[in-house]
């Protein structure tokens, strides 16, 4: 409508105060309209939780994609071309291949790295050669009218349609705690086969520009194939060490440094795309190896950035592709043969059966754990199509004369896979009785004992002159500690994985409490201090009841949480945290407060480890804290004790932790000077692992009783930023801001 | 030679049915047996700890001190030896075979005990049956004496978590003034209830005989 004022040319038909720019923002509007809708529908579909259980989430994903793509060919609107090569290989594959790489586990990965290797590159293979050529045998009866396809054409169209992505599955077996070989392998084989796939499609793309193969081509490419593959190892590795010695550093600029490692990652891609190399495998292979050297030096906040970033840009990348799919599938122009595509479902079966066999007959008497039947059923099922097949099958050159009956085969498969096998597996695997995990809980003895085991088997191998898998394993674990460790980490110390774990322990918990927003008591730091005060307090051998059953709840909360944390690598949608740290925190200080009440006061007293109160008469001038005041005695202990009752009375909610919070700060009124001393130190050592030293000499100097507090605390959370106030103590300054 | 072939093998036939082996590993297990004792009849202490690859290994006591100690020959002896002969080095290898898939449930069973058992008497220096918190701590500390300079206190508090943890698992409604003297069998054994450790556990035994593949004197 015409605003008298202000149009200056009332000829134009728009006011000149309201202007609408459609074209200039379409592709951004609309591809973020897409990300938010899939989103949006994700969160609809997570809050079903029977649905997620039997329907994977690529399910969701496509259908959503279906009907938008019916409403947009009703509206007959053209969607972007959001899949050319170019968009697809340089922007959408490496996020989610980076995820691949970065989230594997790397210890079960090399333990199996045998069968991974064996299934995912011979298997793939065989089933596109496998596809391939029955394809074109197929082809050749004049019936189903397809004889133009080429024998290239079809291994290509096969080398498409290899690709497993069987990640929805891993969720499923993770459900059902499916063991840990078959989930190994299962991720394994997702990643390598891409890579050997992407590697195969560049190859036969090449090929199927000729028309004659030859003996020489079939050789040369081969060769090629080998040396793509090893090209892109060496890239991912040397990128992976460079990026893991720059983060030794970056400690001035905490800010940036996940911005390294993706650069690092993005880069290693790009150059071996740039050589032609597989640039998938340079990125899992970086991604691999600077993993383990960057949690080391990077602050806790980036490392934990690092996590989320990656997982969200896979995320994206791969829902987007998936929506695609199903747009795709109502609006691209389809070539539909029947015999074709029926022929194609049936060899993909056949052939991964039959491949998963073979290949399980021949690589069984090399395992140390065999492969059961119900385990081969399990891996030749799962073996759905996903996104690469898609993306691939979408950025076929135009020259390939069938283009559209690929694409429309590949659809279906996709299609077929997904919904039927997705969905089906469930209740299959529930029949089919599968041999379960034997997962270790992560308790300390475990850990102990399980080393222990690797060294005892070490020896016995040294002993008895045969070397086998741990002594290549000893070799590299030595290799590392001594040279790898000292170049790329900023604290050098070599670690036991035990150390690392108790050390975990301690971190992880410090940060479940930064993460709950009142007042707190941390009790799991100072496992060690517990005993360093039963020592003075003359009772070596004994265990007090109360404290086993305090240091059980809390052990086992911990255990509870690293399992959560050390088993979650087989969800892709979800991050490997989170989901209980409420629980656990409230479940602990109901058994801090259930100590409190039953041992009165001295006992209490003495089992709030890191509280450390008999210590109270001691020199305390070192230490200003900004806000509390040193209390001069027990005294100010007895009135928080007499607050808990009345806390006794409320129910297992949220408000225990404000009831806790109450006690908690006042007992942080008498908190000893010596965590501000640590935290004093950590600022001038942001990692903690150096910390577990350096507090410990400054804290000569104070009195014995000290020290014994300087390990724990300095293990714990020191936040890797400038944050001078012990993490630890809930005080009601703590500023959550502050980063 | 002809008599002394049939006596060896008469020897290792008795060895095959006890320990499990077969002969062909029995050969091999020899011929390094008579590689480490230097062509004795038995093997010392020193002639396992000379062993080069051995050095590195943190815990090379405990098990050099496996080899001899009676209770891994399953006889129901305790102490130790001063030296062994092949048959002792055999049985204590034998802890470390791999299950087989034609074992029945009882006898993997009784392997995975054994194996446990082997674990257990590396713990229990002092043939008390029970693991107590000093001897933990010993294994800890020399678990993680390799492992760069972990301070006497970490290993000690560690040691103790872990010790309390067995403690609290197995006997949760201890009073308030109850001793806990130390990890029996069955409390170990419960420690491992979830872990897998038949796998773990275990040396793959060469079955292909390698006197033909080393170059070198043979030694029968």
């Amino acid at each position: 409508m015409d605003d008298p004022q202000a149009s200056l040319e009332p000829t134009k038909g728009n006011s000149a105060l309201f202007k609408l720019n459609y074209p200039r923002i379409q592709i951004p509007l609309e591809i973020t309209l897409w990300m938010l809708l899939a989103s949006f529908a994700k969160i609809g579909f997570n809050m079903y939780h029977k649905i997620t259980i039997w329907v994977p989430e690529t399910c969701l994903l496509i259908t959503l994609g279906l009907i938008v793509g019916s409403i947009m060919y009703f509206a007959n609107e053209e969607p972007p071309a959001v899949h050319t090569n170019t968009v697809f290989f340089l922007y959408m594959l490496p996020p989610i291949v980076l995820e691949s790489g970065y989230f594997i586990p790397i210890r079960h990965l090399f333990e199996n790295i045998g069968t991974v290797v064996w299934f995912a590159l011979v298997g793939t293979l065989w089933n596109s050669f496998g596809i391939g050529i029955s394809l074109f045998a197929i082809c050749q009866i004049d019936a189903f009218g397809v004889h133009d396809i080429s024998l290239q054409e079809n291994l290509l169209f096969a080398s498409i349609i290899s690709a497993v992505d069987p990640v929805a599955m891993l969720n499923l077996f993770e459900d059902v705690s499916v063991n840990e070989q078959l989930c190994i392998v299962v991720l394994g084989e997702s990643i390598f086969s891409d890579v050997v796939t992407v590697v195969l499609y560049n190859m036969f793309n090449f090929q199927a520009k000729k028309e004659v193969v030859k003996a020489t081509d079939v050789l040369l490419g081969i060769a090629e194939f080998l040396e793509v593959v090893f090209g892109g190892l060496i890239f991912g590795i040397v990128f992976g060490f460079v990026a893991a010695f720059t983060t030794r550093f970056t400690s001035k600029v905490r800010e940036i440094e996940p911005l390294f490692i993706f650069m690092f990652s993005y880069l290693a891609y790009l150059i071996a795309e740039l050589f032609s190399m597989s640039s998938v495998t340079a990125i899992v292979m970086c991604a691999i190896t600077m993993k383990y050297y960057v949690e080391e030096n990077v602050s806790q906040r980036s490392c934990t950035t690092l996590r989320h970033v990656i997982k969200m840009l896979a995320s994206i990348s791969e829902t987007l592709i998936f929506f695609f799919l199903g747009i795709a599938t109502i609006t691209t122009e389809h070539e539909w043969n029947w015999g074709y595509i029926l022929f194609t479902l049936l060899f993909a079966f056949v052939w991964r059966g039959l491949g998963v066999l073979v290949l399980t007959l021949i690589m069984n008497p090399f395992r140390t754990i065999p492969f059961t039947f119900q385990d081969q059923f399990a891996l030749a099922y799962c073996g759905l199509r996903g996104a690469i097949s898609f993306a691939l099958a979408f950025t076929l050159p135009d020259f390939i004369g069938r283009k559209n009956l690929f694409v429309t085969t590949t659809i279906a498969l996709i299609l077929v896979t997904v919904f039927i096998q997705g969905i089906t597996m469930r209740p299959l695997i529930g029949l089919i009785n599968i041999r379960k995990t034997n997962r270790n809980l992560y308790t300390i003895n475990a850990e102990i004992h399980c080393r222990l085991m690797d060294h005892t088997v070490a020896g016995i191998e040294d002993i008895c002159g045969q070397y086998g898998h741990f002594y290549w394993k000893d070799k590299f674990m030595r290799f590392n500690d001594r040279i790898l460790r000292k170049i790329l980490i900023r604290d050098r110390r070599a670690e036991s994985s035990i150390l690392a774990l108790y050390k975990k322990l301690e971190l992880q918990n410090a940060m479940l409490i930064l993460d709950v927003v009142s007042g707190d008591i941390s009790a799991a730091p100072s496992i060690i201090s517990l005993y360093e005060e039963k020592k003075s307090s003359s009772k070596p051998n004994k265990l007090l009841a109360v404290e086993v059953k305090k240091m059980h709840d809390i052990l086992s909360k911990n255990m509870y949480k690293i399992r959560q944390q050390a088993v979650s690598f087989t969800s892709k949608h979800a991050l490997p945290n989170d989901s209980q740290p409420r629980e656990i925190v409230i479940r602990r200080h109901n058994s801090i407060r259930r100590s409190l009440q039953s041992h009165g006061f001295h006992r209490a007293v003495k089992t709030f480890f890191f509280l450390h109160v008999p210590d109270v008469q001691e020199n305390m001038s070192e230490v200003v804290y900004p806000s509390r005041t040193p209390s001069p005695g027990p005294a100010p202990l007895s009135s928080p004790l007499r607050e808990v009752p009345s806390v006794h009375d409320r129910g297992k909610s949220g408000r225990t932790r404000h009831g806790m919070s109450r006690t908690s700060s006042s007992y942080s009124d008498s908190h000893v000077p010596a965590p501000r001393r640590h935290s004093k130190s950590s600022t001038s050592d942001k990692n903690s692992a150096g910390n577990f030293r350096e507090p410990h000499h400054k804290a000569e100097e104070p009195e014995q009783q000290q020290r014994p507090l300087s390990p724990p605390t300095a293990w714990a959370a020191e936040p890797k930023d400038n944050v001078t106030q012990h993490p630890l103590l809930r005080q009601p300054q703590w500023n959550p801001k502050k980063m | 030679m002809g008599a002394s072939q049939t006596h060896s093998a008469y020897k290792y036939q008795d060895l095959m049915t006890k320990t499990g082996f077969s002969l062909e590993q029995i050969k091999n297990l020899h011929y390094r047996f008579r590689q480490l004792s230097e062509n004795n009849e038995t093997l010392s202490r020193e002639n396992l700890e000379n062993i080069k690859d051995l050095a590195d290994n943190p815990i090379k006591k405990q098990i050099v001190e496996a080899f001899f100690d009676k209770r891994n020959q399953h006889q129901n002896e305790m102490g130790s030896f001063e030296e062994i002969g092949f048959e002792q080095f055999v049985m204590v290898m034998s802890h470390f075979r791999p299950p087989t898939p034609k074992m029945t449930e009882e006898e993997k069973l009784a392997m995975r005990k054994d194996k446990l058992h082997f674990l257990f008497n590396m713990h229990d220096s002092d043939n008390d049956g029970k693991i107590t918190l000093e001897e933990y701590r010993k294994v800890v500390e020399e678990l993680l004496s390799m492992s760069g300079d972990i301070e006497k206190d970490t290993a000690r508090g560690i040691a103790d978590a872990a010790m309390l943890e067995v403690a609290s698992t197995n006997v949760p409604n201890m009073g308030p003034d109850d001793y806990y003297e130390g990890i029996t069998f069955e409390h170990f054994e419960q420690m491992f209830k979830e872990v897998e450790m038949e796998s773990r556990m275990h040396v793959r035994f060469l079955d292909v005989d390698t006197r033909t593949i080393h170059c070198g004197s043979s030694t029968s």
